[in-house]
């Protein structure tokens, strides 16, 4: 019994463990629900998991369900975040103990009766219950936001190397803050068109509508509400990986202060997609760029840090050359890789997105419906994915993942990812290069790629799972002092780099 | 010493090796189809009559995706297939004898009075003008012309015709004195009176219509995008051992799901896009459901859209 609840400690009270064991509920989310779409589907592999399952899908309620199933998965995303601001961000052990027990069950919940609804029959009981979890998740971040509450004097800083006012208010903590508060008032801009369903709002996807010309003021805040909490969990992550690359110095103090203001502007703009449709999205554009800046100054601050310490752990003084710095960069390509995917991303959807805007009504709206929405689709199911891979590459660090596993494991999650990421991009937007009479070898090689890549990425966690399954198994294995060091009065303590 | 190189070159002649078999192993398995556009199709006989119209009584009916009740006040009639290569290759040589089109260069063209412009955001301007009904150097479009008139390649004389602007099709439909459906006609007549998702009922097989990777007979040539069925196609036959089902509609109406995408009429405030209906051979499953909507400029064309008349 001990060590059940041992584990059971482990899993649902250290940060590691609760990290762990979203990652595991979301990589078994997609490998089931990943059968009905795509090339399993082709496959007829599809069917046969709906029948096994005993699944009850109605045609007209597709998007619905598609719908309640990222909603969970966002959930278990969001709690990984909250889990990792808790440890990274000074505060209250108690503080930190009540945000994660909540989101936990929320995210839980939300999970499985908001799955149960969608795909197993109309149980509104477990309708209720998906919204119930996800009130829990909210109620957590208004608990995340007051216990970031920046204006304490207990956090204030004095070490000019951090960015801080006058008074020494934290200004990490404040772009902490901002982007929690801006969080749940967008969590709030998508609540209302979903609390009006049935009654006025009928379940849609932000794709479908995108060419009609006049939008009600709930669709308007539904598409919205998809962009900026997408954008957020983005933003979050970025400072997350300032805290966890111990980000400080010049760059620091430039940085925060893009983030903060990045991140008020993007969301003011995305709230004003109602009020004011026309202007909203160059507002949108004005904020992202000093987000955009700020996380490239993070990544040059990450990669520099990880140069130097490995060129004098190699004892290389004076000046290195060109070779030796590239060597030493990438040495942990988990450390590594974590930024680069910052940067990658500048490359599959930033650079796409602009050129999507820029040339909107030249290119893009010459061609169908049907490929814009093949794009738009492509696009964020690459930013999501990119987070995912950025995500997974630094709980692969957390978790002490060392020597050749290390290297394998963060090689493989980088070139696989990053090679799918680049096919989707080529299909999506296949209509510059190829006409539709001629894209099916286009189609062919770039699906075929997308699938190899993204399978190997998959098993690459696989890999990491069934290691840190195997782990559980043991009496003082890796996780026993995980679990130790993970006491909750010190919040910090488990998760020093 | 000796040992550890020729390990290290035994490792690396592997690695080539595996690389080279995974390079031929995707180009075989990806590169292999393209649509085909030299040699005829197969050829199939589907029994069914492209000149037939099947009648829509006036009424209610659930309409979209929410299900909600319209009515169409007047009855009408509606084609039963697509427009076949056929039907539309003897229409323009009809056409441009009367000069109801016209060729310009390697383009048919025809009048169009233009639409009323609202200066929304995105909308273009359709002026009055000559507008684009059929380009004639487009090496997909499945007609012929040898200076004097019209012709269908060989094996294509019953697929619906395709690579035809809304222009074009509309004109088509005017020539004749009938009309492209509205949206609503069309989704009426596809689905009835009930809420089903498909013109034959709730669930789609492979048998049931011509979309991605449904391998039918033509993919097999084409590739998972596959080519055109012939009109009617899918009506219970069995061609060379692939079995149909009888997938018309509740009003008799053939390939309302899938094959080619079909134009409808209808004009909307605030966008130059028409919408097209019914998903095609490009496209998944879902993009089949009745209420499922494609849009596009007038002057689109392509391989995988089509269009009937209603009158």
């Amino acid at each position: 019994m001990k060590a059940v609840s041992d584990r059971f400690r482990y899993l649902f009270r250290s940060t590691k463990g609760l990290i762990l064991v979203a990652i595991t509920l979301i990589a078994i989310v997609t490998a089931t629900w990943g059968m009905l779409s795509g090339p399993l589907k082709e496959w007829g592999i599809g069917d046969v998991a709906i029948r096994l399952y005993g699944m009850r899908l109605v045609e007209a309620e597709r998007e619905g369900r598609i719908i309640l199933l990222y909603h969970t998965i966002a959930m278990a995303v969001v709690a990984i975040e909250v889990y990792l601001i808790t440890a990274l961000v000074p505060m209250k052990p108690q503080q930190q103990a009540n945000i994660n027990a909540t989101i936990t069950v929320g995210y839980i919940v939300a999970m499985i009766f908001g799955l149960a609804f969608g795909y197993f029959g109309h149980n509104f009981v477990f309708h209720g219950l998906f919204v119930f979890g996800q009130s829990l998740v909210f109620f957590a971040g208004l608990m995340l936001a007051v216990a970031l509450w920046p204006w304490r004097r207990e956090y204030h800083v004095q070490d000019p190397a951090y960015a801080h006012t006058r008074g020494g208010v934290d200004l990490e903590r404040v772009a902490f803050f901002t982007m929690a508060a801006a969080t749940l008032g967008s969590a709030l801009f998508g609540a209302v068109p979903g609390s009006l369903w049935g009654r006025g709002q009928e379940t849609f996807l932000a794709e479908d509508i995108v060419r009609i010309p006049f939008k009600t003021p709930l669709q308007l805040a539904v598409i919205g509400h998809l962009h900026i909490m997408l954008a957020l969990i983005a933003v979050a992550l970025t400072l997350i990986l300032g805290r966890w690359f111990g980000f400080k110095g010049r760059l620091h103090t430039l940085a925060m202060p893009m983030m903060i203001a990045g991140t008020l502007i993007i969301t003011g703009g995305v709230w004003a997609v109602v009020p004011f449709e026309p202007i909203a999205h160059m507002i949108i554009n004005i904020g992202s760029f000093p987000v955009l800046v700020a996380s490239w100054l993070l990544v040059y601050y990450g990669w520099r840090k990880i140069m130097q310490g490995r060129l004098a752990a190699q004892g290389i003084s004076g000046a290195p050359c060109f070779r030796q710095k590239l060597s030493a960069l990438l040495c942990d390509p988990l450390r590594f890789g974590m930024l680069w995917q910052m940067v990658y991303m500048n490359f599959v959807v930033t650079a796409v997105g602009i050129f999507m805007a820029i040339r909107l009504d030249e290119v893009i709206r010459r061609w169908p419906l049907r490929e814009e929405k093949v794009v738009l689709t492509g696009h964020w199911h690459i930013l999501a994915g990119i987070i995912a891979t950025i995500i997974l590459l630094l709980y692969a660090d957390m978790a002490g993942l060392e020597g050749r596993a290390r290297q394998w494991f963060g090689w493989v999650v980088i070139i696989a990812s990053d090679i799918a990421f680049a096919a989707v991009s080529l299909y999506e937007t296949k209509r510059l290069f190829v006409s539709e009479a001629g894209q099916q070898p286009l189609v062919n090689i770039t699906m075929l790629v997308t699938d190899a890549a993204l399978a190997t990425t998959l098993l690459a966690l696989a890999t990491l799972l069934v290691w840190r399954l195997v782990d559980l198994f043991r009496r003082d294995g890796r996780w026993a002092w995980e679990s130790a060091e993970a006491a909750l009065e010190a919040p910090q303590a488990e998760m020093i780099p | 010493m000796s040992d550890a190189r020729s390990q290290t070159a035994d490792r690396k002649r592997s690695g080539v090796l595996l690389a080279r078999v995974v390079l031929l192993a995707a180009f075989v398995l990806a590169g292999c189809t393209g649509q085909a556009q030299g040699a005829p199709p197969p050829a199939f006989d589907t029994g069914v009559d492209p000149d037939a119209w099947a009648q829509v009584p006036a009424g209610e009916f659930l309409c979209g995706q929410h299900e909600k009740e319209t009515t169409i006040a007047l009855p009408y009639e509606i084609m039963v297939t697509d427009v076949t290569n056929a039907q539309f290759a003897r229409y323009l040589n009809e056409a441009l004898v009367q000069g109801a089109v016209m060729l310009k260069g390697d383009r048919i063209v025809g009048y169009y009075p233009g639409d009323i412009f609202h200066g929304h955001k995105h909308e273009d301007k359709i002026e009055a003008g000559d507008w684009l009904h059929v380009p004639l150097s487009d090496s997909i479009l499945r007609l012929t012309y040898d200076g004097r008139s019209f012709d269908v390649k060989q094996g294509y004389e019953n697929h619906p015709m395709t690579v035809v602007t809304w222009f074009g099709a509309k004109a088509y439909c005017e020539f004749y004195g009938w009309r492209l459906p509205s949206e609503i006609e069309w989704e009426k007549a596809a689905r009835g009176t009930d809420n089903r998702a498909f013109p034959w009922g709730e669930t789609i097989e492979r048998q049931s219509a011509n979309f991605y990777a449904s391998r039918d007979p033509f993919e097999a040539v084409a590739g998972k995008q596959g080519d055109t069925t012939p009109v009617g196609f899918y009506n219970g036959r069995v061609y060379n051992g692939f079995w149909t089902e009888d997938a018309r509609s509740a009003f008799g109406l053939y390939d309302m799901a899938g094959n080619v995408w079909q134009w409808v009429s209808d004009i909307n405030e605030g966008t130059h896009d028409r919408y097209l209906r019914g998903g095609s051979k490009i496209n998944y499953e879902y993009d089949l459901r009745i209420w499922s909507r494609n849009s596009a400029r007038p002057d689109y064309y392509s391989p995988s859209v089509g269009f009937r008349c209603a009158r």
